[in-house]
């Protein structure tokens, strides 16, 4: 995506060297450039703001057990349907007799049923909001991972090797980017969970949360792959490879020794925003159930349940939105960052692949 | 021009025979259980599902079944077996809903994101260009979950402004028509503007520093005939291939979230209600005709493009 948070904050572009006389005041030119980024960073107000709302994000999803066992005393799949809250004098139902659930009781009920409880099944929304979110931040991380080790290995490949091999990572690359992919993300998601998966000695169970995962994997490769390929292609041209290639480095050690260190900056960058893609993506799966399966749950699957009591309970539905939103936003703010701090260059370079962090289908 | 037509249809025959046979793997191949099985659906009697492995073929070899897959699908005989209805038949019956939702959609978020990238490039730095940076940054993270139950509680139930759910066909009755989709299109439409504003801002920016415009400005044409003839012209090129990758991917994405967030009666609301009873055929039905739709639409944009800017087709034929 081609959007500067901040028009005019960037740094002054130019090449790599360039950038080293225009750091800012103070800081010596032989403190290295992951320094020099790290400065770069710090003084992007906005990023580090939104870097400090994801930390706290992350802090809340881990805080689940803590909240869950000493404020609310109980688990994220625990019904309490007929039980009763007692609130000062004052007996409140959880489920009332007409199925609806219990609202925000906030710190009344001693942090029981803090954002009130999810359905007719009484669960408390507040520790269900815990473990969904660990639920959807994991399924992000880890496909991100997946997607980012994937893509490099065959942007490595295809960049280095050229040729036929580039030719076969390149069309599939293609076909799989101008798939609808949330489509296809439903038709393998929905197959898979009725059916389970096994690649050689893996298995995995129909409603394990690793099919998401291998799901989310396989469809934004080509996101990631297609820049990384562009960059190994440049790069294949410096010096620097033409010198180890000289001195009589083998392929794995050009491409793993001399090439990806200097892909780091975006692979870092491309990471992050990949979560965040990731992250929607899961969550549009899970709304649609074919993401996430019951009874585990996720962001996107409680939107779905919460959205069958949008009239009575409005929050139920837009809080999980809510927190889906602020955690996408802070990683492509924190992504555009990076990118500015690490690489001032590559706004223009990536301004040409406009619309590649656009989460397409899963868009929005 | 015809040359680069012919390429272009034979590249997309080859991506409809891969996306064809993607599907094929997706649901009879990969997953790791009988595909009668999954196929007959949760409740099937152990008659129903002997009878559809012999229908489909499974126990032939992968070629043959992919072949008989197709021919179902092509022959109107592709069924979702609980209960026993044509796939085809409800997808048709489901498409102009469909379309009334993404068409709109697609011309509301291109006229407002166009004006708005217009204006915003001309007085660039202002404080129009200012909010909508921000607004196209929220627009990518903001998901359409989270803006539809906003919308639908305030203003559908909080203020009855707008009807609730549904579709109402454009025959019988145009304004119920218009009314229903209000929401469903606003929707769509408003993460996207922001994001054309911005690709069409920085595209006039990129434009404006070239010779031609200059030239134009140089022989005394007034500010506003350079900025719509020259700049704006030249810079709406790239916003079609846009626009044409986006269409398709509403029609097969944004639109099944929406039409499940208003209960639309669209396709995508059939299939995310496959989804929920884990009924295939439906599933298959609908990814295999989403698929050809964006593949087909990909190569109609390709083709525009290459007719608008000659530079295109001279190139591809070049290489």
């Amino acid at each position: 995506m081609a959007i500067d948070p901040q028009p005019g904050a960037g740094l002054p572009a130019g090449g790599p060297d360039a950038s080293f006389p225009s750091a800012p005041d103070g800081v010596s030119s032989d403190r290295g450039p992951w320094y020099l980024a790290y400065k770069r960073f710090i003084r992007n107000k906005l990023a580090v703001a939104f870097l400090g709302l994801f930390i706290l994000i992350v802090v809340f999803v881990l805080a689940a057990p803590l909240w869950a066992d000493h404020v609310a005393h109980t688990g994220p799949n625990q019904s309490h349907t007929l039980e009763k809250l007692r609130v000062g004098g004052e007996v409140r139902e959880v489920v009332t007799p007409e199925g609806r659930p219990i609202g925000p009781q906030w710190f009344e009920a001693g942090g029981k049923f803090f954002l009130g409880a999810d359905s007719r099944l009484g669960r408390d929304e507040m520790v269900r909001l815990m473990y969904g979110g660990r639920t959807s931040l994991f399924i992000g991380v880890i496909s991100g991972l997946i997607t980012t080790l994937v893509a490099v290995i065959l942007g490595l490949l295809a960049g280095y090797y050229r040729g036929w091999v580039d030719a076969v990572i390149a069309r599939i690359l293609d076909v799989l980017w101008s798939l609808p992919v949330l489509l296809f993300g439903i038709a393998l998601g929905v197959s898979l969970a009725v059916g389970g998966l096994k690649i050689g000695p893996i298995e995995i169970e129909g409603g394990s949360i690793w099919i998401p995962i291998f799901v989310i994997s396989i469809f934004t490769v080509p996101y990631v792959a297609r820049p990384i390929r562009g960059e190994v292609l440049s790069l294949g041209e410096k010096e620097f490879v033409e010198a180890a290639v000289a001195q009589g480095a083998g392929p794995l050690r050009v491409m793993f020794g001399e090439i990806l260190p200097n892909l780091a900056s975006t692979i870092i960058v491309f990471f992050t925003l990949n979560i965040a893609n990731n992250m929607l993506f899961e969550a549009a799966l899970s709304f649609l159930g074919a993401g996430v399966q019951a009874p585990n749950s996720s962001w996107g699957t409680m939107i779905s349940v919460g959205q069958e009591l949008l009239t009575t309970q409005p929050l139920l539905a837009i809080i999980p939105g809510v927190m889906i939103m602020l955690t996408v936003l802070s990683l492509n703010i924190v992504g555009d960052g990076l990118r500015d701090a690490l690489d001032p260059r590559s706004k223009v370079r990536l301004e040409a692949h406009s619309g590649m962090v656009e989460p397409e289908g899963v868009s929005v | 021009m015809l040359r680069f037509i012919v390429r272009r249809l034979f590249g997309m025959v080859i991506v409809l025979f891969v996306v064809s046979v993607l599907v094929f793997l997706i649901f009879n191949v990969i997953p790791n259980s009988p595909p009668a099985q999954r196929l007959a659906g949760k409740n099937a009697t152990p008659v129903l599902v002997k009878s559809i492995e012999e229908e489909w073929g499974f126990d032939k070899s992968l070629p043959e079944q992919y072949v008989t897959m197709m021919e179902k699908v092509f022959t109107n005989e592709l069924i979702s077996y609980s209960p026993r209805t044509s796939v085809e038949d409800r997808i048709v019956e489901g498409i102009p809903a469909t379309l009334s939702l993404a068409i709109g959609a697609g011309i509301i978020w291109l006229s407002f994101g166009l004006v708005l990238g217009y204006l915003s490039a001309v007085r660039a730095g202002g404080w129009l260009d200012k909010f909508l940076t921000g607004f196209a940054i929220a627009g990518i993270s903001i998901p359409v979950f989270l803006i539809a139950p906003v919308l639908i509680y305030f203003l559908t139930y909080k203020i009855e402004i707008f009807p609730n759910a549904g579709y109402v066909p454009l025959t019988e009755d145009p304004w119920g028509w218009f009314t229903h989709l209000v929401l469903p299109w606003t929707t769509i439409a408003i993460l996207s503007i922001g994001f054309y504003s911005r690709v069409l801002r920085s595209n006039m920016l990129d434009v404006m520093n070239e010779d031609y415009v200059r030239t134009a400005r140089a022989k005394g044409l007034s500010e506003r005939q350079v900025m719509v003839r020259h700049v704006l012209r030249n810079s709406l090129i790239p916003i079609i291939t846009l626009f044409g990758l986006d269409f398709g991917a509403t029609i097969a994405g944004t639109a099944l979230i929406t039409e499940k967030l208003f209960s639309y009666e669209g396709v995508g609301l059939y299939a995310v209600e496959s989804v929920e009873k884990l009924e295939l055929p439906p599933i298959m039905g609908v990814t295999l005709y989403g698929a050809f739709f964006v593949v087909l639409i990909n190569a109609v944009v390709d083709i525009a493009y290459a007719y608008l800017d000659p530079r295109v087709r001279l190139g591809s034929t070049a290489s």
